[in-house]
C-alpha cells in the first residue's frame, strides 16, 4: 500500500505552441478523494488523458501504480468515466443490466461468454451504484443522474482500485447531485476505491472530498477541504485570473 | 396453403426460405436500427440489384449457371459493403454521403447490365417485389447455409457488436477492435440481403430489416429482448405475407411489408395502453415502481 496510485513530475504540455499544462507535480495517494477543480480551458481533461496515456508529455514523468505510463499495462485497476459518456442514443434499447455488462466485454475476450461469476459481478456494481430496481430497465428511460450512476457501475464491474470520473454531475438536478456524492464517498471509504473526480460542484465537493486541487495552467491548491474554505476571493482571482465571487452552497 | 406446400416443391422451398430469412434480416436489422444504418440495408440492396442483373444478363448470353443471380447478387452486395465502409473513413463528416453514392451506383450499373441484356421483363419483376415462386432448391441451400453461417458469427460475437453498437468509443478504449467487427458486421448485412431478395424483392428488403426492430423497440425491455421479439415479428409478417401473397398472386414483398406496418401501428398502439413485455426477474413492486416512474416521466 505504499505506492502511490499516481505520481506526475515536472509535466509540460503543450498544444499549438501553447502551454496547456506548466510544471504539474502531482501526486495521489491510495484512497484518496481527490476533487479537481478549475475554470474552463484549464487543462483540467488535458490533465486527465495524460494519466490515461491518451496523450503524451512534452515533458516530464507520468506514473501509475509506481510503473511510468509507457511500462504500464494494468488499464483494469483503472475505471474512468467520460464527461461523454452520457451522450448515448437515449432511444438505444439496452437495460442497466446490458450496459453494465459492456464493461467486462474487452476483460472477457473474443470468443468466451459471460459466466456466472460474472453475472454476480455485474449485479453487484449495479447495487454498489444503488440502481438493484431498475436493473432491467430501459437505460434510456432513466433520470440524467441515475444514468450516470450505470455508467459508474460499468467502470465498476472491474474493480478499479482508481476510478476517474470528468465532470460526472453536469445536468443531474441538485437532488440527485447530493446522493451521486454519497455514493461516491461509500465506494471511497467502504470499498478503498481511490478517487478523482473533475468537477463544477466546488460546494459540494468539500463536504466529502479528501484533498482538492486547483489546476489552471499549473497547480495553484493543493490541500485538505477546510484549507480550501479557508481561501479568499482575492486567493482565488490570482487562480482563475481574473476577479472572482464566492457564492457559498450551504443549501446543502 | 398447407397442402400446397407439401405438393409443390416450389411452394416448400419459398416457405422454407421465407422461415430463414424471417429470423436473419430481424437479427441484423436490430443492430442495423440501433446503430441508424437503416438506410446502408437499402443502399445494399440496390447494389445487389446490379448483382444479379449480372448474374442474369451471363445466363441469358453465356448460357452459363456458373454464376446464379443469387451468387452474383451476394458478390456484389459484399463488395459495395466493403466500399460503403471505404467511403465512410473517406468522407468522416459526411458519412451517409456513402449511402447515395452507392445505391445511385447500383441502380445505374442495373440499368447497364438489363439493357444488355435487352431486358428481361417477369424475372426482374421478381427480383424487384419478391415472389412465392422463384426460389430452386439450390438457392434454398444457399440461404440455409448463409442463414447458419449469419446465426453463428452473431452468436459468437454478440457482446462485441453490442458493446460497438451502444458506444464505439468506449468500446474501442477498453481494446475491442473496432473496425474489424464493423467490417464483419456490414459484410453480414451484405449477404442477409441477398438472401432475403428472393422472397421480398430489392425494394422492400430493407422493410424487413427494420420494421419488425421500429415494432419490437416499442414493447421490448433491452436489447436482448427487442432482438429476440423483432424475429418473431418478422416471422409472423414473413408466414402471413406469403399465405396472402400466394392466394391473391400479390408478389410477397408487398404483402409482407404491410403486415410488418400493420403490427408496427399495433405496437404503438399498444405501447398507448401502457403495455410493455416484464423483464425477466423483476418483482411486481419494481414493475409497479416503474410504471410510476414512466408515467412521471412522460
Amino acid at each position: 500500500m505504499n505506492e502511490s496510485v499516481i505520481t506526475m513530475k515536472n509535466i509540460h504540455y503543450r498544444y499549438d505552441k501553447k502551454e496547456v499544462l506548466d510544471h504539474i507535480n502531482f501526486t495521489l495517494l491510495p484512497g484518496a478523494f481527490m476533487g479537481l477543480v478549475g475554470p474552463n480551458g484549464g487543462g483540467k481533461t488535458t490533465f486527465i488523458k495524460l494519466i490515461l496515456g491518451i496523450l503524451k508529455p512534452d515533458s516530464g514523468t507520468i506514473e501509475l501504480f509506481d510503473q511510468p505510463t509507457e511500462k504500464f499495462h494494468d488499464w483494469e485497476r483503472i475505471g474512468f468515466v467520460s464527461q461523454k459518456a452520457n451522450a448515448f442514443n437515449k432511444g438505444f434499447p439496452a437495460t442497466v443490466y446490458e450496459v453494465v455488462s459492456m464493461g467486462l466485454t474487452a476483460k472477457i475476450g473474443y470468443l468466451k461468454f459471460f459466466k456466472k461469476h460474472h453475472k454476480e459481478k455485474i449485479l453487484q456494481a449495479i447495487d454498489q451504484v444503488g440502481m438493484t430496481d431498475y436493473t432491467h430497465q430501459n437505460v434510456g428511460n432513466l433520470s440524467g443522474g441515475q444514468q450516470q450512476r450505470v455508467f459508474i457501475a460499468r467502470a465498476l464491474v472491474n474493480e478499479p482500485e482508481l476510478l476517474i470520473l470528468d465532470e460526472p454531475t453536469v445536468g443531474v438536478d441538485a437532488e440527485n447531485v447530493k446522493r451521486f456524492y454519497e455514493i461516491l464517498y461509500q465506494l471511497n471509504r467502504d470499498k478503498g476505491i481511490t478517487l478523482l473526480l473533475v468537477t463544477h460542484d466546488t460546494g459540494i465537493m468539500t463536504e466529502y472530498a479528501t484533498d482538492i486541487v486547483c489546476l489552471n495552467k499549473t497547480m495553484h491548491f493543493h490541500g485538505s477541504p477546510a484549507k480550501y474554505a479557508s481561501l479568499t476571493e482575492q486567493d482565488f482571482s490570482q487562480f482563475y485570473g481574473h476577479p472572482v465571487n464566492i457564492v457559498t452552497h450551504n443549501h446543502i | 396453403m398447407l397442402s400446397d406446400i407439401l405438393q409443390y416443391d416450389f411452394l416448400r422451398n419459398t416457405f422454407l426460405t421465407g422461415l430463414l430469412i424471417g429470423i436473419i434480416a430481424p437479427l441484423l436489422g436490430t443492430f442495423i436500427v440501433v446503430r441508424r444504418l437503416s438506410l446502408i440495408a437499402d443502399a445494399l440492396s440496390h447494389v445487389t440489384l446490379a448483382g444479379i442483373a449480372f448474374g442474369l444478363l451471363l445466363e441469358k448470353k453465356l448460357a452459363t449457371t456458373i454464376i446464379t443471380p443469387l451468387y452474383g447478387g451476394m458478390a456484389f452486395s459484399v463488395l459495395g459493403s466493403i466500399f460503403i465502409e471505404k467511403l465512410r473513413g473517406v468522407y468522416k463528416a459526411y458519412q451517409e454521403i456513402a449511402i447515395p453514392i452507392i445505391l445511385s451506383g447500383g441502380v445505374g450499373l442495373s440499368v447497364i447490365f438489363i439493357s444488355l441484356a435487352n431486358g428481361f421483363n417477369t424475372e426482374l419483376f421478381n427480383y424487384l417485389f419478391g415472389s412465392v415462386s422463384a426460389v430452386s432448391q439450390k438457392d434454398l441451400f444457399t440461404i440455409l447455409g448463409i442463414s447458419i453461417f449469419v446465426v453463428l458469427i452473431i452468436f459468437l460475437f454478440y457482446k462485441e457488436l453490442f458493446a460497438l453498437s451502444f458506444d464505439e468509443e468506449h468500446a474501442s478504449v477498453a481494446g475491442i477492435h473496432a473496425k474489424r467487427i464493423h467490417l464483419l458486421f456490414i459484410v453480414l448485412t451484405a449477404l442477409v440481403i441477398a438472401a432475403s431478395i428472393r422472397i421480398v424483392g430489392v425494394l422492400l428488403v430493407s422493410a424487413l430489416m427494420t420494421l419488425p426492430v421500429a415494432a419490437s423497440m416499442r414493447l421490448a425491455r433491452g436489447f436482448k429482448q427487442t432482438m429476440i421479439l423483432s424475429i418473431v415479428f418478422g416471422e409472423l409478417a414473413v408466414i402471413l405475407g406469403l399465405i396472402s401473397g400466394y392466394y391473391f398472386s400479390i408478389p410477397p414483398g408487398g404483402t409482407i411489408v404491410l403486415i410488418s406496418i400493420i403490427i408496427l401501428l399495433a405496437s404503438i398502439g399498444m405501447k398507448r395502453f401502457n403495455f410493455t413485455f416484464k423483464g425477466r426477474g423483476i418483482s411486481n413492486e419494481t414493475s409497479r415502481s416503474d410504471s410510476e416512474f414512466k408515467r412521471k416521466r412522460l
